[in-house]
């Protein structure tokens, strides 16, 4: 019985409240929270929430470290609630507050609209001319593991803010489009199956965009996912910088591919079973 | 119905200063900034004391005199070592900001290693180097002259 | 694409000014080893070495040069840091032409002053 509670121990959980109703600014609330080792700081939330004070509001959802919705300012750092045990913290005193550089709606919660709307206007998808590919598709794009490496770390961004949170520049400047939608941009700049560059070139180019970014590196550092948001944004200045001075082109999207007509089916392997439901 | 009235939780100027908790690197870019603003306020300076030259040697030999005592001599110190840190960190600033430093995108494994990582080894020698500079200048200034 | 092409310009003036800057560097404070850069010998800072230098037209072009490079890229670091401080529209208006009219009344002063102290 003893080794089960081995370390575990009372925190004080200083929350930062905000009430748009009642309040005109933001406050801090003490809570006093018996945590066990492995406990998260989302678990904490939930502690409280049913036991002290059930106003607390927060967003969470997957409380598994992948949909990005509990990102906070934990201890002073930006962080996922889900993903970070309480004792890897701290052993004493736990500081939350809803993420820098976003307005505040409620106690925890963040307004990250301006974040997707501008995530959103560099057209994070694959830009084509030809739209059959993408509308009917019949083949698949010709693309290799190489060039899938050279995109892939900057897809698993989850969209938790935590980047744009860090960032210095955000602290001051409200035109600067942040870590996470330029990474994003270049994450589709340089996937072979899209168009897409010099439209985006204009936004990642322009007064918001990579000009602004002085490689703090905060993004990168506080990533719960390791997407390097800081290395797609130096990438893309080396991509627009080596435009600029003709020195580098970009290329066409990639082509699809079909079928090898030469291919033969294999011997021995079994047919279809038939239909169950009627076909058209 | 209407939105509710929100909270601008922006950090403004204590989000150039950091918190603490933050990397080295961030404390370098506040750095190259204040050494940057440092330096150009000498430069505009030195550029009206410099441009004396063009009135004759009286106006040349006034300015020198001026220029010679102990103030102005720390004061140049000072913006030598901004200098020399604006420089090296410059250096830096512009092997990484043209993706010549931070490596080439890679299969993200905890515990996850970035860019800060693949940075960091120029970052060391671009510090000794500029504490190697110091010392030169420091002996240039002080123990020289 | 318009500030890409200014921090593009930004970044080629700090490598002219690593270069040129460290002609000047030398010429200052290595007098006693390169004295090919002060003929008349002794300090750099000497009026004998400041008028030998200032008839030669090699020197006049470096100076004009590190002024233009290092006026731009002062001027544009210093454009970046008011502009991130979060100013409206107009405001950054104002900022970019205070610059950009300080910024090319002190390159004529310093560029009259290259070409005027070769009549000295």
């Amino acid at each position: 019985m003893d080794s089960e509670h081995k370390g575990a121990r009372d925190i004080l959980y200083i929350v930062r409240r905000y009430n748009p109703v009642a309040d005109t600014a933001p406050h801090n609330q003490e809570f006093t929270v018996h945590v066990e080792p492995g406990m998260t700081v989302l678990d904490g939330l939930h502690q409280i929430k049913s036991e002290q004070d059930p106003t607390l509001a927060w967003r969470f959802s997957c409380r598994m470290g992948v949909c990005g919705s509990c990102g906070m300012l934990i201890n002073g750092k930006p962080m996922l609630a889900c993903n970070t045990q309480i004792m890897h913290v701290t052993d004493r005193v736990l500081t939350i507050g809803p993420l820098p550089n976003f307005e505040i709606i409620r106690d925890l919660v963040p307004d990250l609209r301006p974040m997707f709307n501008r995530h959103i206007s560099g057209m994070p998808n694959i830009r084509r001319d030809d739209i059959d590919p993408k509308v009917t598709p019949t083949d698949e794009y010709y693309q290799t593991p190489e060039e899938l490496t050279r995109f892939l770390q900057f897809s698993y961004c989850i969209k938790c803010g935590c980047c744009l949170a860090a960032c210095p520049t955000m602290a001051m400047d409200r035109d600067y489009y942040g870590p996470m939608p330029l990474a994003q941009f270049h994450r589709y700049n340089v996937d072979t199956r899209d168009g897409g560059f010099n439209e985006r070139k204009k936004i990642a180019g322009g007064p918001g965009g990579v000009a602004r970014c002085h490689y703090a590196g905060e993004c990168s550092n506080v990533c719960p996912k390791g997407v390097d948001p800081a290395r797609a944004i130096q990438l893309m200045k080396r991509n627009l910088v080596f435009t600029y001075l003709k020195l580098a082109k970009q290329g066409q999207p990639c082509k699809t591919i079909g079928p090898d007509p030469h291919a033969k089916r294999r011997e021995g392997i079994p047919e279809a079973p038939p239909y169950t439901i009627a076909q058209k | 119905m209407a939105d509710p009235k929100r909270y601008d939780n922006r950090l403004g100027l204590k989000g150039w200063w950091g918190g603490g908790r933050w990397g080295f690197e961030r404390y370098l870019y506040t750095l190259h900034r204040l050494t940057g603003l440092g330096v150009l306020c000498y430069f505009v300076l030195h550029i009206f004391v410099t441009s004396s030259r063009a009135f004759g040697m009286r106006a040349w030999e006034k300015w020198m005199g001026t220029l010679a005592g102990p103030f102005f001599q720390g004061g140049e110190f000072l913006v030598v070592l901004a200098c020399i840190f604006h420089a090296f960190n410059g250096i830096r600033l512009i092997l990484i900001e043209l993706g010549f430093a931070v490596g080439p995108a890679e299969e993200p494994i905890y515990p996850y290693k970035t860019s800060l990582n693949k940075q960091r080894p120029l970052m060391v020698l671009m510090m000794v180097l500029a504490a190697v500079a110091v010392v030169f200048a420091g002996y240039d200034f002080w123990l020289l002259h | 694409m318009r500030e890409t092409k200014f921090w593009t310009w930004h970044l080629l003036a700090g490598c002219a000014i690593l270069i040129l800057g460290s002609l000047h560097m030398i010429t200052m404070h290595l007098d006693g080893v390169w004295g090919l850069l002060n003929p008349a010998g002794g300090h750099a800072i000497s009026w004998d070495n400041v008028a030998a230098r200032a008839h030669q037209t090699i020197f006049v072009v470096i100076y004009i040069l590190l002024l233009g490079a290092a006026l731009f890229h002062g001027l544009y670091g210093l454009r970046n840091i008011l502009c991130e401080l979060g100013i409206g529209k107009g405001m950054r208006s104002f900022v970019n032409a205070v610059l950009v009219i300080g910024g090319l009344a002190l390159f004529v002063f310093g560029t009259w002053a290259a070409i005027a102290a070769q009549a000295v």
